[in-house]
């Protein structure tokens, strides 16, 4: 073969990770209807809970001020959980798996596709629910590089373990459309009992211990030190923000969710065999 | 991965054994596929075809048996082999929001030395519908999509699963003249299908599996003997009555008959089985 006719070198792993992840943007931003909701569904409920809860939870601190780390959090669990459970079931049943099974694409390639597109558009919809609450419902954002800094790596591990889980949980699902059916009441389920729409420790205790379990529960208490005065530290069930606990307990969720996707991810359906 | 030798087949397999619970689906099959040859897998549904397929293409565990596809047992093949074989599933693995131009590229990008994704789009004559989202095609031009999925990375061996299943005729006979070509620069090429014609226009030898087992293994031409199966001769009587005789001389009855009737002989038919008749008798439905 002479150099002109010599096709060009295939892309390199960390490319073609890179690739996977614009094709699956691609995807993302081509399906009109999932970009609205998913994009403007967690600034339309700040606008919800601003709006019902306009008073001050005390100390000179409005509402949203709280409720904002609840939005934040659970936004990341239905872009990172919710929809990935659900989404990767309709391409198992689809055959999209099972075709890329059959090519030579290393099998972490669609896994990283999953984590950019995951990361990109958790990125967006939280700048966008911040631009929001901060222009209409006097938000303060975060006022110190400490701060961000733990916003960032809160918000960085609870996605990582959101997304971890949710590819782990999709082969729960045995079909696209009992998918939602079963990821959306755990949703809904964890959502309740951590803290995203009632002030955490107004919830009995019982429940809060349950939510202790849970990453979602973290993801809050960590995004509570970021937007709240550390005068509220003190309400919190530890007495402190325990951002050495938050951190421990998503990194654990992590490695649950890493082991999981590596010991139980099916690339086929079950009647395939 | 053994190094390949022009003379070791493309696929071997011996004793190949798969159940699913109590039913058992392949029950001892032997199987040699050579080097640049078309072969065709016939049988009804639920013969044992596909799961065959998919055991050779590294989809499924098998029970029993030992299997060589390109020199590796494909249950625990690497990348490398799996750029070396090109797969056409039966179902089609569909990219909704993606147009036939993203996802043939996409996919070029897996291979070590994949073909021009423009030409492979022309080449199964969707250069049209490049631009097209997939989920416009119709179901042909999805096919065609698999195809070109499959051939994309310039594969020695290429699965073909029902291939033309929703093809009009004219898009058949343009598939077969890519089979064809394909075959032609060297590809080894196995294909099921349910079609006897296809079998018969592509295969150099085929296979006929019924109840998870080989019944019959030949050319197209031999199959079930049926060159030098007795022939049926039928000709119309002075009465109008049809006379219908089944002869190994047919060509001493019709001089006889012809004696007969002094020149042309009414409604005169020499036939011999075909392919269909062979396979039905073949699979029990005779």
């Amino acid at each position: 073969m002479t150099a002109s006719t010599q096709t060009p070198a295939a892309p390199g792993p960390l490319a073609l990770g890179l690739r996977q992840g614009g094709l699956e943007v691609k995807q993302f931003t081509r399906s009109r209807e999932a970009v609205v909701f998913t994009m403007a569904f967690p600034a339309i409920m700040i606008v919800i809970f601003a709006s019902i809860f306009d008073g001050e939870i005390g100390g000179g601190v409005n509402f949203t001020q709280y409720f904002i780390t609840g939005m934040i959090a659970t936004g990341l669990l239905s872009v990172g959980f919710q929809s990935l459970a659900i989404q990767i079931p309709a391409e198992r049943d689809r055959g999209v798996l099972k075709r890329l099974r059959g090519t030579p694409m290393p099998k972490w390639v669609y896994f990283a596709g999953k984590v950019i597109m995951v990361l990109i558009v958790g990125v967006v919809e939280t700048a966008i629910l911040l631009a929001v609450s901060a222009l209409f419902f006097d938000l303060d954002l975060p006022s110190t590089g400490a701060r961000w800094l733990t916003f960032l790596w809160v918000g960085l591990l609870g996605i990582s373990a959101c997304t971890l889980l949710g590819i782990a949980f999709s082969s729960v699902a045995r079909t696209a459309r009992s998918a939602p059916a079963v990821v959306t009441p755990v949703a809904l389920i964890l959502q309740f009992i951590s803290g995203v729409f009632f002030v955490f420790t107004s919830l009995p205790t019982w429940m809060q211990h349950v939510a202790a379990v849970f990453p979602l529960k973290w993801m809050c208490q960590g995004l509570r030190s970021v937007f709240l005065p550390d005068s509220f530290a003190a309400q919190e069930p530890g007495g402190t923000w325990e951002l050495g606990k938050v951190a421990l307990i998503l990194g654990a969720w992590c490695v649950v969710g890493l082991i999981l996707c590596i010991t139980t991810f099916r690339w086929t359906t079950k009647r395939d065999g | 991965m053994s190094v390949m030798t022009q003379e070791e087949p493309a696929i071997a397999v011996s004793g190949l054994r798969k159940a699913y619970g109590d039913n058992v689906a392949v029950a001892g099959v032997d199987l040699e596929v050579r080097r640049g040859e078309v072969f065709a897998l016939l049988g009804p549904n639920g013969a044992g075809k596909t799961t065959t397929v998919e055991i050779l293409e590294g989809y499924r565990h098998r029970d029993g048996g030992t299997v060589s596809v390109l020199g590796a047992d494909p249950e625990h093949a690497d990348r490398a082999w799996r750029a070396r074989v090109g797969i056409v599933l039966q179902g089609t693995g569909e990219f909704d929001d993606l147009t036939v131009g993203e996802v043939v590229t996409h996919f070029a990008q897996f291979y070590p030395s994949p073909d021009d994704p423009a030409a492979v789009i022309a080449r199964v004559g969707l250069a049209a519908k490049a631009k097209a989202r997939t989920h416009t095609l119709s179901g042909g031009q999805k096919r065609r999509l698999d195809v070109a999925l499959g051939i994309i990375g310039r594969p020695e061996l290429l699965f073909l699963d029902e291939p033309t299943t929703g093809f009009d005729p004219e898009a058949r006979r343009e598939f077969w003249d890519l089979i064809r070509d394909l075959s032609a620069a060297g590809t080894t090429i196995v294909l099921t299908t349910h079609y006897l014609e296809e079998a018969e226009a592509l295969a150099d030898r085929l296979a006929v599996i019924a109840d998870g087992a080989l019944v019959a293994v030949s050319t197209p031409q031999a199959l079930g003997d049926r060159q030098n199966a007795p022939a049926t001769v039928s000709w119309r009587t002075a009465e109008g009555t049809v006379e219908r005789k089944e002869t190994s001389t047919p060509t001493a009855l019709v001089a006889e008959i012809a004696a007969g009737y002094g020149g042309e002989v009414p409604g005169l038919t020499v036939t011999r089985p075909t392919l269909e008749d062979v396979y039905l008798t073949m699979i029990g439905h005779r």
